[in-house]
């Protein structure tokens, strides 16, 4: 095979057995990789109604064809499980150098079964793996666990593990790899803290070979070309993706305060040019890529003393808004704090930042007790916002109730309308009052509240990402619901291929020209997808087949929606004011778009023409 | 002066493109364990550190070599060591010999080095960054002298 090693790796955890066998070429054709191949060996494999944290569940991890490879920011791997979260599929995407090391170790995919007995980490090196105790390992943060673990094994191993929040089963802990990337959504972290599996060490020496050397070279020329977009190559270059809020507050989307508001006072003093002037390691320029990458927006922060002292990777843009606006803190020392210590103890800061910002609406509103809390928990309060996430990560006081995310936290006391979810998932910093479009992307979203399976936020207010994949005819009215349905779909479908390559789809929302990754995926493949439309085919098929794994997971229409407040309260202020999201007007267009029945299940016609 | 790779540092960001650029173009795989280019990355500071062959005038592996399978050679303007396969036995002295391990033998069982790409390095032209070029390296000295005169100047400036 080309772009794919051919080889999966299955750990029983129960057992301790370790096997490898071949990945079925019919199977990678049709589901690619990364995304699809782990939704399909899932849905082939359990039962999606089984309990996320029990031992029946799976845990996958699959890199892409293009993993490994040069072509750009092609170094990523998805996490693909039932989540905890939301009870949904999860996947969740990472890069840094872990995926690329699992290649080149001569491994496409892990699988996950069962549950060991005691700690454990995983270490594989190329054709030898085994499963060695991590009881000395078990409590240990992130940086700490990473740093022992490669003590432990070589110098040049690359380490996934979690942190204390996914040993805990904090419903929103993540995996974090090379320990500042994270596969960060819908609680992956906790399964695998359910499986007591600590860390997955790597070290491989062998190659990743392509179909079409001559023409793969060419089609990353073409795609470093098309790279050279002045935002892409150069804004973000200078300031990562925390030069988003700026942009996001001046069109009136930025959350604040629970997303009671769009704007925020203080957005530019979490911006950005704050953080290049201040606390980034290297200013306002290019930090740190992951593998392959050309753009480099990670960014490292220091920050050099008081309160908030200390050192790490981030915040990136959805982190700032989640742990700044959302809650109210202007304090950028705080906010910084707040990523890292997500970081190190392996929590989502999304899903994080927006549960604390639900717990101080409820606070406010007088919903929770303030005896429940012990601390003062108005918005604003940066020291709060601190002391709560080292008590969520540890289960500890009211940390308890906040490591259930903020669903089940509004819903315990009373008003769930308050959580800003879609499927349970909080929401990133983009109010969907800001765009009809990426409003019904939200609450279409097969894993829940989420941007990056569909960038359709990118194509409202930029209008260029990613024109020509669908027939917009110019610049799309972010305000209108006109031919959003059919564009959701489009966009979705194609993200399920970006997402199951192996390539960073932030690369790809920078070009304009769809066949620049068809290409790159065909070269390094050798696959012949029959232009646009047989790619969006297969898209479709990983798509559907992630709707049929939702509804036996007992997901139904009814959770295809949003919160009260993005369909009843008009946004307050800003150039988004008065407007609120028409889903009701969307949803039977984009529905029957699918080719699902009115009640969003999947039709005999359209799941036959998919093969499913 | 003649042209060298120069390499950067303040513009590294740690891809390791370079890494896949050399062996991609030397192996045909993307495989970093294969390139004669690596990347030392020292992610918590933000540093990185491309090393590639120096191509050193009074070259250690050359001196060393038994067989002779070591020789200088010209490239595209720049000086360069190369390695003749027909010679070499896969004794490994060039290994021990080299300071920068930037020799290795390979599967092969040939010794391995970076050749420049015969004037056109690879690993240069896939750097997006501009942290890795090949270049006049009076060029790439007259920046530095440059730029050190400048912080002298500021600290004059400064001290004004």
């Amino acid at each position: 095979m080309n772009g794919w090693i051919g080889r999966i790796l299955r750990v029983n955890l129960t057992s301790g057995n370790i096997t490898t066998e071949a990945l079925d070429e019919k199977i990678a054709k049709d589901y690619i990789g990364g995304r699809g191949l782990g939704i399909k060996y899932l849905y082939d494999e359990i039962d999606p109604a089984v309990d996320p944290l029990g031992p029946e569940n799976k845990l996958i991890f699959a890199t892409g064809p293009l993993t490994g490879t040069g072509a750009l920011a092609a170094g990523r791997y998805m996490v693909v499980t039932k989540a905890p979260l939301t009870g949904a599929i999860a996947n969740s995407n990472a890069g840094g150098y872990f995926p690329s090391e699992l290649k080149f170790a001569g491994y496409d995919m892990i699988i996950f079964e069962g549950k060991a007995s005691s700690p454990v980490y995983l270490w594989i090196q190329n054709d030898h793996a085994e499963l060695r105790s991590a009881d000395e390992l078990w409590g240990k943060d992130v940086i700490t666990t990473t740093d022992r673990v490669i003590e432990q094994t070589d110098p040049e191993a690359k380490v996934a593990c979690i942190g204390p929040a996914g040993e805990n089963l904090v419903k929103f802990a993540n995996i974090m790899n090379d320990k500042g990337r994270a596969a960060g959504r819908s609680g992956v972290g906790a399964v695998m803290g359910s499986k007591n599996l600590k860390a997955v060490a790597v070290r491989g020496t062998n190659g990743v070979r392509v179909a079409d050397p001559a023409g793969f070279r060419d089609a990353i020329l073409a795609a470093q070309k098309e790279f050279h977009d002045p935002y892409m190559s150069e804004v973000l270059a200078k300031y990562g993706t925390a030069d988003v809020v700026e942009f996001s507050n001046e069109v009136g989307l930025l959350p604040t305060r629970n997303h009671q508001q769009g704007m925020f006072e203080g957005a530019a003093k979490i911006g950005g040019a704050t953080m290049a002037a201040k606390y980034n390691l290297r200013g306002a320029r290019k930090t740190k890529a992951c593998f392959s990458c050309p753009l480099a927006c990670g960014r490292v922060t220091r920050v050099p003393d008081g309160e908030f002292k200390g050192e790490g990777e981030g915040p990136e843009y959805e982190s700032l808004g989640a742990l700044g606006s959302a809650c109210g803190v202007d304090n950028i020392e705080a906010v910084i704090k707040a990523n890292h210590i997500c970081n190190e103890m392996g929590m989502d800061t999304i899903t994080a930042g927006s549960t604390i910002a639900c717990a101080m609406e409820l606070t406010e509103k007088r919903f929770i007790p303030k005896s429940d809390i012990g601390l003062d928990l108005k918005f604003g309060n940066g020291h709060a916002v601190v002391e709560l996430l080292k008590q969520t990560a540890m289960r500890e006081g009211f940390g308890n109730a906040l490591a259930e995310g903020s669903y089940r936290l509004a819903e315990s006391y009373g008003h769930p309308e308050l959580s800003m979810t879609s499927k349970k998932q909080e929401f990133p910093s983009y109010d969907p009052r800001g765009g009809q479009g990426f409003a019904l992307a939200y609450a279409t979203s097969n894993r829940g509240g989420c941007h990056i399976r569909q960038e359709v936020h990118c194509l409202e207010f930029f209008g260029i990402a990613l024109i020509n994949i669908i027939e917009t005819g110019g610049a799309i009215d972010r305000f209108s619901t006109e031919g959003k349905p059919q564009v959701v779909k489009d966009v979705q479908d194609f993200y399920c291929m970006i997402d199951s390559s192996g390539i960073c789809n932030f690369i790809i929302i920078g070009s304009p020209d769809p066949n620049v990754f068809i290409k790159l995926m065909e070269t390094g493949t050798g696959l012949k997808f029959g232009g646009l439309e047989g790619f969006l085919k297969t898209g479709e098929r990983i798509f559907n087949l992630e709707k049929l794994f939702n509804l036996k997971a007992g997901l139904t229409y009814k959770d295809d929606t949003l919160p009260p407040r993005m369909l009843e309260e008009p946004m307050p202020e800003g150039p988004g004011k008065g407007h609120v999201v028409h889903l009701e007007e969307m949803l039977p267009d984009y529905y029957s778009a699918r080719g699902w029945s009115d009640k969003g299940i999947p039709g005999d016609t359209k799941l036959s023409e998919l093969g499913l | 002066m003649p042209k060298a790779l120069v390499v950067d540092l303040d513009k590294c960001t740690g891809c390791r493109s370079c890494e896949l650029a050399c062996s991609f173009k030397h192996h045909g795989e993307f495989n970093p364990a294969k390139s004669a280019i690596h990347v030392s990355i020292f992610a918590d500071k933000a540093f990185y550190v491309p090393v590639v062959c120096y191509q050193c005038n009074k070259p250690f592996c050359k001196e060393v070599c038994p067989t002779g399978a070591l020789y200088a050679s010209e490239a595209n303007g720049a000086f360069v060591v190369k390695v003749d396969t027909e010679k070499c036995v896969g004794c490994k002295m060039c290994m021990l010999a080299c300071p920068f391990g930037s020799i290795t033998v390979q599967d092969d069982g040939f010794a391995q080095k970076c050749d420049l790409c015969g004037g056109e390095p690879e690993c240069a032209v896939f750097c997006v960054p501009g942290a890795i070029e090949f270049k006049d390296m009076e060029e790439s000295s007259l920046k530095k002298t440059r730029a050190t005169a400048e912080k002298f100047y500021q600290q004059k400036e400064d001290s004004q």
